[in-house]
């Protein structure tokens, strides 16, 4: 399996963000999370630019693959194919 | 109140609006439970999906249910969490994935 580099941006109480993780987890995908509800202050102004600038519609999740890819929301189809998971 | 007698009573309420619970009772228990964080966190039940701000005005479209479930059960079938779904939605084989956002980002106060 290809090696990428993926940053997901959720939120912990979120199910579509879960689903999200599961995946990535079952399918051995190697990712950095941030839980931004739970982040605070500086660190959630940074943290939501980040996310505002790959997805202006501030959603969760945000999936971002090799800095090039953005997949706004759990799509199963999408994160398999970016991935190129079986 | 537990969790059972919370699905009951959210349940009863909104199945009479034509709102029916995900058929996948472990979903909706996770949201459940989320909005029952949220009641804790910032005192109202802030969509467990979105970012609130944690201000009861600046989040009043988000608090559940939201503004925008009728029009995304009528265009979807589902709410934006997937909490909320229509009676075709249960009864169908849809996935349970993300739909649009349709809150307006300047809604967003961050």
């Amino acid at each position: 399996m290809a090696e990428h580099q993926v940053m997901v941006y959720a939120l912990s109480t979120c199910s579509h963000c879960r689903n999200a993780r599961e995946l990535l987890d079952h399918s051995g995908v190697q990712y950095d999370c941030i839980e931004v509800d739970l982040t605070e202050g500086e660190e959630r102004d940074r943290v939501v630019a980040q996310v505002r600038e790959a997805n202006p519609s501030l959603s969760f999740p945000t999936i971002v693959i090799d800095s090039d890819t953005v997949i706004v929301g759990f799509k199963e189809q999408a994160i398999r194919e970016a991935l190129e998971l079986q | 109140m537990n969790l059972d007698e919370f699905y009951e009573r959210l349940r009863k309420v909104n199945e009479a609006k034509g709102y029916y619970f995900n058929r996948d009772r472990e979903r909706v228990d996770f949201l459940l439970d989320a909005l029952l964080v949220n009641k804790e966190r910032y005192g109202y039940m802030a969509c467990p999906c979105r970012l609130a701000a944690g201000d009861r005005e600046a989040d009043r479209d988000i608090i559940c249910p939201c503004w925008y479930r009728e029009p995304d059960v009528q265009e979807y079938g589902t709410c934006f969490c997937n909490l909320y779904v229509s009676k075709e939605w249960n009864e169908s084989e849809a996935p349970s994935e993300s739909i649009p956002e349709r809150r307006p980002p300047e809604r967003m106060p961050f």
